[in-house]
């Protein structure tokens, strides 16, 4: 579904990410894992083209993703979740729900969704005309996860889902992550620190080290690698 | 008492200019944070066109109306394309640049419209033709208000109404906000930054060109550096009221206008900038925000 060919980016003249090569298929939950400023985040805004990509290739459902600008790609289905949840915060839930599918032009098949949602996490039901900003971390990643199903994602990408979230709230938000996976069958990139948790609901995981990919493979095979279990478990 | 209805009038219609050409500074500033210096360039490239296009109707036997509005028409097309044309040439290149560098390059934008009309057209003052009738139900009450003092306000607030339509209730509206809010979020939901940018400065030079046609109507005369001065003046309203807020800059520019309205008419005509910049100093000291502003919080 998703391919990354030999991935290099560059911030001036520091390189970010190494020949990074990722396949993700349809259908699974994909970890990467790695320690701060690895790249992770980098790799998911190549992926949006938030960050032009200097060379290689990114293909998605068979298609370049080369010189498209982030509403292009937003269109073809990828929705992607940034670090810091990044909420319009002086806009209401519903209406930051709302451009989650600004894109989309059904109005009742919109709203359905927004019901949906609002089923999935009551909260926000409750918090409708609230203004972002005023909500706690918890509800913002709600909201932020949320916001990009509207976009009714083919492949969601989620950044730091966990970040400076309570044990219990990152509980919830992890079953809700496999939740979509398998009642909308949205394939998802999941960028984790907490590589634990990442490793668990994951099919398979990826570990980033200094811009490149050091491991891969089957996610409960990569919770029993010694090294994986000593540098990123703190086991 | 009628010297005071006057008064205020007066600042009434100052006020409607203001705001008109303030809310073209506070948008720019809302979704980029840059003070575009060259936008007061923009009202009076309008006022500018206008004074051409209607010279053109007037030659071809228009009536008086229908020339002043399809001379504001072409001003309005004409600012809009210099609005976009602005944007893509001077500001767009210098996104990722440093903060200090589009404003440079905004300054020198400014200059360069300015000696460009002034070596086009002319250096000296040029009379602008009476556009607006005199309507006869004003009669009664002409001695204090002129139509085309009622023109502007009404101009004016129908502008206000539609923007505030626009930016609440379209989906390009919204499209705005979120940018202003968020740019990187707003490409990753699908907003086409770029092209919220160009609405932006469109939107923004053609309501600056409604208040270039309407003043120089009003006043009779333009010359290549009016847009200065009333661009210092709409910048000062736009940060009175707290740059980056729509109604910030409508509130700033009614504020504004009275007081120099007030000043010329009380004091003396010599003060009437002492005052209103006081006014300014006075609330960024004790209000640096503006008076409607938001602090900017950092973001969590």
């Amino acid at each position: 579904m998703l391919k990354l060919e030999d991935i290099n980016v560059f911030y001036g003249n520091i390189q970010a990410l190494t020949d990074v090569n990722i396949e993700i298929y349809e259908g699974e939950i994909i970890a990467l894992i790695g320690a701060n400023g690895a790249g992770k985040t980098t790799t998911l805004m190549a992926i949006s083209a938030i960050i032009p990509q200097k060379t290689g290739k990114i293909f998605f459902m068979g298609e370049d993703l080369r010189n498209r600008s982030p509403d292009q790609i937003v269109s073809l289905g990828i929705s992607h979740v940034p670090e810091g949840r990044h909420i319009f915060p002086h806009l209401t839930v519903s209406e930051n729900l709302d451009l989650g599918a600004f894109l989309r032009k059904d109005k009742k098949m919109i709203k359905e969704d927004m019901e949906y949602l609002y089923n999935l996490f009551p909260i926000l039901a409750k918090r409708k005309n609230q203004k972002g900003g005023t909500l706690s971390g918890g509800e913002q990643q709600m909201l932020a996860i949320s916001r990009a199903l509207m976009a009714k994602p083919r492949l969601l990408l989620l950044d730091e889902p966990s970040l400076g979230l309570a044990p219990i709230i990152v509980k919830q938000i992890f079953e809700i992550i496999k939740k979509i996976n398998k009642e909308s069958n949205t394939t998802i990139f999941l960028v984790e620190q907490n590589a634990n948790l990442a490793l668990k609901v994951s099919f398979r995981g990826y570990v980033m080290e200094n811009g490149k990919i050091i491991f891969k493979g089957p996610s409960d095979g990569l919770i029993k690698n010694k090294k994986i279990k000593s540098a990123y478990l703190g086991l | 008492m009628e010297y005071f209805a006057e008064l205020f009038l007066g600042g009434l219609t100052r006020g409607s200019i203001y705001a008109l050409i303030a809310i073209g500074y506070t948008m720019v500033y809302g979704i980029i944070e840059l003070i575009n210096f060259a936008h007061g360039e923009i009202y009076m490239i309008g006022a500018f066109t206008a004074l051409i296009a209607a010279s053109v109707f007037n030659f071809l036997g228009f009536g008086q109306i229908t020339v002043f509005l399809l001379a504001t028409a072409v001003a309005i097309i004409y600012s809009a394309a210099y609005g976009f044309t602005i944007e893509k040439i001077a500001y767009k290149p210098l996104r990722n640049a440093h903060r200090l560098s589009p404003l440079i390059s905004a300054i020198g934008m400014s200059i360069f419209l300015q000696n460009y009309v002034m070596l086009a057209q002319t250096s000296n003052f040029v009379r602008f033709p009476k556009l607006i009738p005199d309507f006869e139900f004003i009669e009664p009450v002409a001695h204090i208000i002129g139509s085309s003092e009622i023109v502007i306000f009404v101009v004016a607030a129908i502008v206000m109404l539609a923007l505030t339509f626009l930016i609440k209730f379209t989906k390009t509206g919204k499209a705005m906000r979120a940018t202003a809010q968020d740019k990187t979020m707003a490409m990753l939901i699908g907003i086409n930054v770029d092209f919220i940018i160009s609405i932006t400065f469109i939107i923004g030079s053609a309501i600056a060109a409604i208040g270039g046609v309407l003043i120089a109507a009003h006043i009779g005369q333009i010359n290549f550096y009016i847009g200065f001065v009333a661009g210092i003046k709409a910048f000062t309203a736009a940060v009175l009221g707290g740059i980056g807020s729509i109604y910030g800059a409508a509130l700033g520019a009614f504020v504004l206008g009275w007081t120099e309205s007030f000043a010329t008419g009380y004091v003396s005509s010599d003060y009437e900038d002492l005052f209103a910049f006081s006014l300014l100093v006075i609330i960024l000291i004790f209000k640096p925000e503006g008076l409607v502003g938001k602090s900017t919080a950092p973001k969590v």
